[in-house]
């Protein structure tokens, strides 16, 4: 196995010990992005000076005798809409291209604090309005596993750079899927922790009510290393909980005998790959081979979670993106020579050039889902279903631990597919959305292979039962090997001969 | 226009002087260099996040109470979404329907009855910056961010309110409450306190409701009253003339003296309400609203009625002292001290407060002080100097901050009572007009008057006056 192969853990044991410099481990990570980010395309910047600084400065406190943190030297990427001071933070979007924040996210922070070696900032639908990476302004990222397939969305970037070893592991956002599903399409581990979990503060609002920090790793003990990190309560977020945070490796027990597990009945309906299906029944079966109590159950309001989603995630959308208007920061429309603007050509010219379709389009749903005469009949009812839809979770967590399903309906789908039919693309997340509404904690995990491309199993907890879904997906994975296979890059001469798809870094 | 009386509401906003903005954690001051007194959060960049002030909260609160409002125990905050340049996220952060307080009152005093004027609602909310237009001539418009972010409270009230005079009033005593609990200046002039009136008129005796206006753009209390004055005659004037009267906004035109159109009601905007996301719902217990209502200070009202009863003094003066806290506590620590409330008060509403007004002085800026103006008192009972010259003592005091004794050693104002000094005074004056005592011994009382000036005059008004009114008599 290459440098860039290993986990987070692995890594760290061989930095504590003195085998490799931090220095040497980013040294083959950016070599390995040297070697296949012309292909790969996750990072929209890379910030290597920095990269080595930190790295250098990891291996000067190792050599000074000081104990280093269970990460320290370890190079992680971050999703571009996390903000970092000094270095642009662009959410792939026109509007904030040249934005170079002056503050640091709270996540941003704690990596800084524990000696993490940032890489640079990856892709992602615009706004992390997408399930492809195709709604990046700058361009769309690729699967590892096969590039002439999307990574998922709308945390692209940092799913296909971890599979890809372009990363060891990466923070990405989680507002309807955005973690979940391209972890599963990319065939690693990602997670979104309960509503709260993990403080927002810097990271570009979506749908504040729903977004979510998660990390993106090669296995699940990386996973709970990172949760450790990043969890904690946050006096620069109001709605950061206060809950003390567990160590998440205590979990990481392989035993699962007895755990409840319960497999929603409409989450394998209309829609599910029907090989997808089968992967994610096998892995179900291995769970109770294991010694769980596996048992069908019923999610009646499951059907109803996208329609909400997309008046809820919108409204919020609308209103979180009024701001880039070119007034202090960002893109703003300049008039021809000899023109001048006045202030409502100026904010339409700025929005209309600075914003993609798909970002224009929920603005527009959202505007609209909030208008007086229509808040009641959407944004009202919208809210009243989340609530039965959070009790629909509340109810199934008093009988069982964890709840699974497939992470995606498929996998991963050929780049332009489903490009020009938002509804079809929307549907990507149909599994992963109703785990946003409830504010609950989710994983996927790699549970096997459809044509070569990876699927994702899901596992579902109640609110900060963070620890039973890692003890699950640990056991899980522990007794499979999917989590150790590394993505061929296929596809390589194909997109080679079609050449770059565009620039923008 | 006798025919009509207005139905009037007033929408108030103040600025709290908390020590910090209403969601982050920068100064609230004024004054700086533009753009200076500003932070990711007030500035509205990408990912930050709002923290509600707990000055914030514990200010509207006190605020609440003193206006004689229900404390929601669940309230929440809202967004009102609206793009304009100076507001930097394009939404306010406010509140739409679970206000803080609710269902308050204040009462007012005009033309000797009190009335009572509802308040429908206090909520918290967050201003905005200052656009600078057109600087030097410039064809463009400039952004100043220090406000945005300064905690607001918005107080509007009932349409409770009939005369211009009584909107006037209310807003002396919203002034005189709030300043009273400490929580704003509420200096319209100065922008701290700015108000907004919706008025209408109908058939008096009438509960019509016609179509309303809302006037902006008045800064001052005067101008309020005068722009209520103006918009009633224009609204009757139409009603006279058989016509309609538009509801719209209406911007109050200072030079001439009469509101002119906005904007009509079809271009207002829908501002899209919805609970704020980012922040969590405000739950607040009824301890919590106890230990407030206890820390509250005795407001005016009930200070006024107090000063009646303890020191005697008219349900007129005790309004003039108590309308300001600072004016109050003045007045107060004079009269524990000294024998006789009553004169302290007609110090204090005298000349006192002529020479804050003529000097342009807040009270709490003025250099006298209350013991200072006792001892002055005490030199009069002891005939150390005349009430007259007294005057002259207490405006230098109120100018230098020095004692009454020093001054009138320095100047040389010590009273002459010694008789045989003001006998001689008498006796020249007396010689002097013989016309005029003349006059006063054929019964024109005045005549006396003129001779007491007289030898005040020779003394440069030091004699004692009842001693030169004696010996006056003596002699004629």
């Amino acid at each position: 196995m290459e440098i860039y192969d290993l986990t987070a853990h692995e890594l760290a044991e061989y930095i504590q010990k003195g085998e490799l410099s931090a220095e040497e481990v980013t040294r083959a990570v950016f070599s390995r992005i040297q070697e296949v980010e012309e292909d790969v395309q996750a990072y929209v910047t890379l910030t290597e000076e920095k990269a080595y600084a930190q790295a250098r400065h990891v291996d000067e406190q190792r050599r000074a005798g000081k104990k280093l943190g269970p990460l320290a030297g370890i190079p992680v990427g971050i999703k571009d809409n996390m903000c970092t001071k000094g270095i642009r933070t662009t959410c792939s979007s026109r509007i904030l291209e040249n934005f170079v924040p002056p503050y640091n996210a709270t996540v941003v922070e704690k990596l800084e604090a524990a000696g993490a070696v940032m890489t640079g900032k990856l892709n992602m639908d615009e706004f992390a309005m997408g399930s492809s990476t195709e709604n990046s302004a700058f361009f769309p990222t690729r699967n590892p596993w096969d590039l002439n397939c999307v990574p998922g969305g709308s945390s692209g970037g940092p799913a296909a750079a971890v599979a890809a070893g372009e990363a060891v592991y990466a923070l990405g956002s989680d507002t309807g899927g955005s973690i979940r599903q391209p972890a599963s399409l990319c065939g690693i581990v990602g997670m979104k922790p309960t509503y709260g979990l993990v403080s927002r503060y810097g990271l570009v609002a979506f749908a504040s009510s729903l977004d979510q920090i998660g990390p993106f790793t090669k296995d699940v003990r990386d996973c709970a290393l990172v949760l450790n990190l990043i969890a904690g309560h946050d006096p620069m977020d109001s709605t950061s909980a206060p809950n003390p945070v567990p160590d998440y490796t205590s979990f990481l027990t392989g035993d699962i005998k007895g755990v409840k597990i319960g497999v929603p009945r409409e989450f394998f309906g209309e829609g599910l790959d029907p090989r997808v299906a089968e992967t994610v029944r096998n892995a179900i079966d291995k769970l109770a081979d294991l010694g769980a109590i596996v048992e069908e159950c019923s999610f009646p309001y499951a059907e109803y979670a996208l329609p909400v989603y997309y008046i809820i995630a919108p409204a919020e959308a609308s209103s979180n993106l009024a701001r880039y208007d070119g007034v202090c920061y960002g893109y703003r429309a300049v008039p021809e020579k000899g023109e001048k603007y006045d202030i409502i050509e100026m904010y339409m010219k700025t929005r209309s050039e600075g914003f993609g379709a798909e970002v224009k389009r929920r603005i527009m749903l959202g505007t609209y889902a909030l208008s007086s005469g229509y808040y009641d009949a959407y944004y009202l009812k919208a809210l009243k279903v989340r609530t039965l839809i959070k009790d629909d979770f509340a109810r199934l967590f008093e009988n069982y631990d964890v709840l699974v399903s497939p992470t995606s309906p498929t996998p991963a789908f050929r780049l332009g597919e489903k490009a020009g039919d938002p509804l079809t693309m929307y549907l990507s997340d149909i599994y992963t959305i109703p785990v946003n509404l409830a504010g609950i904690p989710a994983l996927s995990v790699p549970c096997g292979f459809v044509d070569g491309l990876p699927v994702g199993l899901h596992l579902m907890g109640p609110a900060f039962g963070e620890g039973i879904i890692l003890k699950v997906a640990y056991a899980y994975e522990q007794n499979t090997s999917y989590h150790r296979a590394r993505p061929p890059l296929q596809g390589r001469e194909k997109v080679k001969a079609s050449g770059k798809t565009s620039g923008g870094r | 226009m006798d025919n009509y009386e207005a139905v009037i509401g007033l929408e108030v906003h103040v600025e709290l002087h908390t020590k910090t903005k209403a969601f982050c954690s920068c100064p609230n001051e004024f004054g700086k260099e533009p753009n200076t007194n500003v932070c990711p959060i007030c500035l509205g960049l990408p990912g930050v996040l709002p923290v509600i002030n707990e000055a914030l909260l514990e200010y509207a609160i006190r605020a609440g109470l003193a206006l004689n409002c229900e404390i929601a125990a669940f309230s929440k905050f809202d967004r009102k979404n609206y793009y304009y340049p100076d507001l930097p996220k394009n939404y306010q952060i406010s509140q739409y329907d679970l206000p803080l307080c609710r269902n308050g009152y204040l009462d007012i005093e005009v033309n000797g009855a009190t009335r009572r004027i509802g308040i429908t609602r206090v909520h918290m909310e967050e201003d905005a910056g200052k656009l600078v237009h057109g600087e030097g001539g410039a064809d463009y418009s400039l952004v100043d961010l220090n406000r945005a972010g300064v905690p607001l409270l918005e107080i509007v009230s009932e349409p409770d309110i009939r005369t211009p005079e009584e909107a006037k009033a209310y807003l002396e005593k919203l002034k005189s409450i709030l300043s009273y609990i400490d929580v704003s200046d509420c200096k319209m002039e100065e922008g701290s306190l700015r108000c907004d009136a919706n008025i209408s008129v109908r058939p008096a005796g009438t509960d019509i409701l016609n179509p309303k206006t809302e006037i902006k753009n008045m800064n001052s209390f005067r101008a309020v009253q005068r722009a209520l004055e103006a918009e009633i005659k224009r609204q009757c004037a139409v009603w006279a003339a058989g016509g309609t009267v538009e509801s719209e906004t209406r911007a109050w035109d200072e030079n001439k003296g009469t509101t002119v159109p906005m904007r009509s009601k079809e271009e207002a905007s829908d501002y899209r309400y919805f609970p704020d996301p980012d922040l969590v719902p405000i739950v607040i217990s009824p301890d919590r609203v106890s230990r407030i209502r206890r820390e509250l200070p005795e407001l005016p009202d009930a200070r006024a009625r107090r000063f009646t009863s303890e020191y005697g003094l008219s349900a007129y003066d005790a309004g003039v002292l108590t309308a300001s806290r600072a004016l109050a506590d003045f007045y107060e620590a004079c009269a524990r001290n000294y024998r006789d409330p009553k004169l302290v008060s007609n110090w204090v509403t005298g000349e006192f407060l002529r020479l804050v007004n003529a000097r342009n002085l807040e009270i709490r800026d003025v250099k006298l002080t209350p013991a200072h103006l006792v001892e002055m008192l005490e030199l009069i009972d002891k005939g150390t100097i005349s009430g007259k010259i007294a005057k002259t003592v207490f405006e230098e005091m109120f100018d230098t901050g020095k004692r009454a004794e020093e001054i009138v050693k320095e100047k040389g104002l010590v009273q002459i009572s010694d008789e045989g000094e003001l006998s001689r005074i008498v006796e020249e004056v007396v010689t002097a007009n013989p016309g005029v005592v003349a006059d006063y011994r054929n019964g024109k009382e005045k005549a006396f008057a003129f001779l007491v000036g007289q030898v005040m005059k020779a003394t440069k008004g030091k004699a004692n006056p009842q001693l030169v009114n004696r010996l006056l008599k003596e002699r004629i």
